[in-house]
């Protein structure tokens, strides 16, 4: 049997074990601890992708139980490519944050580390288990650490945004939970593929209505969809950073890859969209989602709350392309949960160098950041050119599949919607360039505290008055020290955006190869 | 009127799990302390085990366990009818979610300290006063 499975989910589960064990002597040991242990786990995702590549779908027996009995770990095509993002992801941030978390929390790091892991277990167990009470409780364990780990931000105002999470987060957890019930007394299985099985014969029945609708309303709260995603924007916000960049491209994500897990696997496409006649209605939320999401990101002042609103946009476009009904739109959607991971996390992976040398990531604090800080400006511009769908990079070819997909289904509103959204992101994307670029640089970076606070002066009237003056005069004489974010950080944003093109490059790889093999 | 009734009555668990479920969820939604929220959660959360436990229910069967199951002759003679011993997996499953629970409401706890050593109210008005006037001073 192939152990890589309880490895990937055991590995960072053990680690932080061990790594909260070691704290209680030498406090540097849990840093190593955690690393190496997701560096295993890593490893453990990768294997299982060539390996479902090569020759089929893993399922591991835990205890060695048989399904639908026994809980069973299922890799498939999806949920291999959604591990080794995951895994990915969580390593390369694990690397970057070290100085991140030195500076924002030096006295609780081993703690955070520990939650951190854990966070990690869930989200991976969430995307490689195949039963749906095994699922509640792993979506249960990334959301605790996620409150705990949020809750260590913000002095001021992080516990109150933990908080509402909490209180939202609940009811969305508690929802899945009573649709699996539903489930339950309608089929006497809690496995998936058993499930499916059974559904199959029933599918007038109104408890799987019932169920259906509770387990899917549960994970759109939890994955934030427009109405429901009033939690988002300040839980993100006032997280510490080295959490943030993880949860924000992940925990959504995860969330959807549930979504169409129950759509694909659970419930089956022909019950969505032949026997229930939800998926216009579906379609025009998402539409309503990304509208609201992307107007409402234009009105932030703080770089890391507008990420936040453009995260809420692109929960619409996977939403609104797994209910287009065609296997263009779904193709859109899962391609999409790849490169958006990539992206969100390349942006908010810069937003943490930004803060590392500035302490904030208000408007009024990224003046002269190109001179400053090149190499991560660089990463911003690719992942924020990305988002808006400029075609070498990934972003572009997920949102080519969802305009397709819309127009096969006639969804023409949906597809006014991608666009409207990608030129509402050129106009954020760029405002922030410009603030970047052609704010004046005149101050050194605050380095060294918060006495160096730099004095806060008016972007826009600095901003236009310097950009028309420096286009023409050309080099503006800018006193600017280079003060870049450290190797670590640079290189995790490195890696990251070479993942961005290389997705980019390679869409039509992954959607042959991964992505259309498992929608048939 | 007289169709209702027999439904309500037949399936009273139901009726009763959706009524705390709404105690619940009116507490979280409408009361203004952040702690009666935090009881309205529990509610919330203890209407949906209450469901589960409900559900393996059956009438007039016992609990799953069989006399001398491992190895004694009772077991391998005697014939076992499933209707007569109650379904013990629902009741196995709340058994985490009820450990889930407690470790949400105790987050949730030490949150609620948190707030209130820095804020000194757990009042949701008065706290979106302070934290309003302490960002813009």
């Amino acid at each position: 049997m192939n152990n890589m499975p309880a490895i990937l989910v055991l590995a960072p589960l053990f680690g932080a074990f061990f790594a909260g064990l070691a704290a209680w002597m030498q406090k540097q040991i849990s840093y190593p601890i955690a690393l190496a242990a997701m560096a295993l786990s890593c490893f453990a995702a990768v294997s299982l992708l060539t390996d479902v590549i090569m020759s089929g779908t893993v399922e591991y027996r835990m205890a060695g139980w048989a399904p639908p009995m026994g809980i069973a770990l299922r890799i498939d095509l999806l949920n291999a490519m959604v591990l080794v993002l995951i895994s990915g992801i969580a390593f390369l941030n694990l690397v970057a944050s070290v100085k991140n978390v030195e500076q924002e929390i030096p006295d609780r790091a081993p703690s955070f580390y520990v939650m951190y892991l854990l966070f990690v277990v869930g989200l991976l167990g969430v995307t490689a288990t195949g039963d749906l009470f095994n699922l509640y409780v792993l979506i249960e364990i990334t959301s605790l650490t996620s409150y705990t780990l949020i809750a260590l931000g913000d002095k001021d105002r992080a516990p109150l945004a933990a908080l509402n999470y909490i209180f939202i987060g609940v009811i969305g957890a508690s929802f899945y939970l009573l649709g699996v019930g539903y489930l339950y007394i309608t089929t006497g299985s809690l496995n998936m593929a058993d499930v499916a099985g059974i559904l199959t014969g029933i599918h007038g029945s109104t408890a799987v209505l019932t169920a259906f609708i509770l387990c899917i309303l549960g994970v759109w709260i939890k994955m934030a969809l427009f109405p429901l995603h009033v939690w988002l924007p300040n839980a993100y916000a006032f997280a510490p950073v080295g959490f943030a960049r993880v949860v924000a491209p992940l925990m959504t994500k995860v969330m959807v890859y549930v979504m169409v897990r129950l759509m694909v696997t659970v419930f089956g496409l022909e019950y969505i969209f032949e026997t229930l006649h939800l998926a216009d209605t579906v379609v025009w939320l998402a539409v309503i989602a990304i509208l609201a999401g992307a107007f409402t990101a234009l009105f932030q002042t703080d770089l890391k709350k507008m990420l936040a609103y453009i995260i809420v946009c692109e929960i619409g476009y996977m939403v609104g392309g797994a209910w287009l009904g065609n296997s263009l739109g779904m193709t859109g959607a899962i391609l999409h949960i790849l490169n958006d991971g990539l992206m969100t996390f390349a942006l908010f992976l810069a937003v943490g160098n930004i803060i590392y040398m500035r302490k904030q990531a208000g408007f009024s604090h990224l003046s002269g950041l190109f001179a400053a800080m090149p190499w991560t400006m660089a990463g911003f511009v690719l992942a924020g050119l990305s988002i808006i769908g400029v075609p070498p990079f990934c972003g572009f070819f997920s949102k080519w599949y969802l305009v397709l997909g819309a127009f096969e289904a006639g969804a023409y509103h949906f597809a006014a919607a991608l666009i409207i959204s990608s030129l509402v992101c050129a106009v954020l994307f760029f405002k922030v360039f410009e603030i970047c670029f052609f704010g004046s640089a005149d101050t050194t970076p605050a380095l060294h505290g918060p006495g160096m606070q730099q004095p806060s002066h008016d972007i826009h009237a600095d901003g236009h008055a310097g950009a028309a003056a420096d286009a023409g005069a050309g080099d503006h004489p800018r006193t600017a020290v280079m003060a870049e974010a450290p190797v670590s950080m640079l290189a995790a944003l490195g890696l990251v955006s070479m993942a961005i093109i290389a997705a980019g490059v390679y869409a039509g790889t992954i959607v042959d190869t991964i992505i259309l093999p498992f929608l048939q | 009127m007289s169709d209702i009734l027999p439904l309500i009555v037949a399936k009273y668990n139901y009726w009763l799990y959706i009524i705390l479920m709404m105690i619940g969820l009116y507490a979280m939604i409408a009361k203004n302390n952040l702690m009666k929220k935090l009881v309205g959660m529990n509610i919330f959360q203890t209407a949906i085990i209450l469901f589960y436990v409900s559900i393996g229910y059956k009438q007039g069967a016992t609990l799953p366990i069989i006399q001398g199951g491992h190895g004694g002759h009772s077991a391998r003679d005697a014939v076992i009818h499933a209707a007569d011993y109650i379904n013990p997996l629902p009741h196995v499953l709340m058994l985490t979610a009820i450990v889930v629970s407690v470790a949400t409401f105790g987050v949730a706890m030490a949150l609620c300290v948190r707030i209130y050593q820095r804020y000194q109210t757990l009042e949701e008005d008065e706290l979106r006063m302070r934290v309003s006037e302490k960002n813009n001073p």
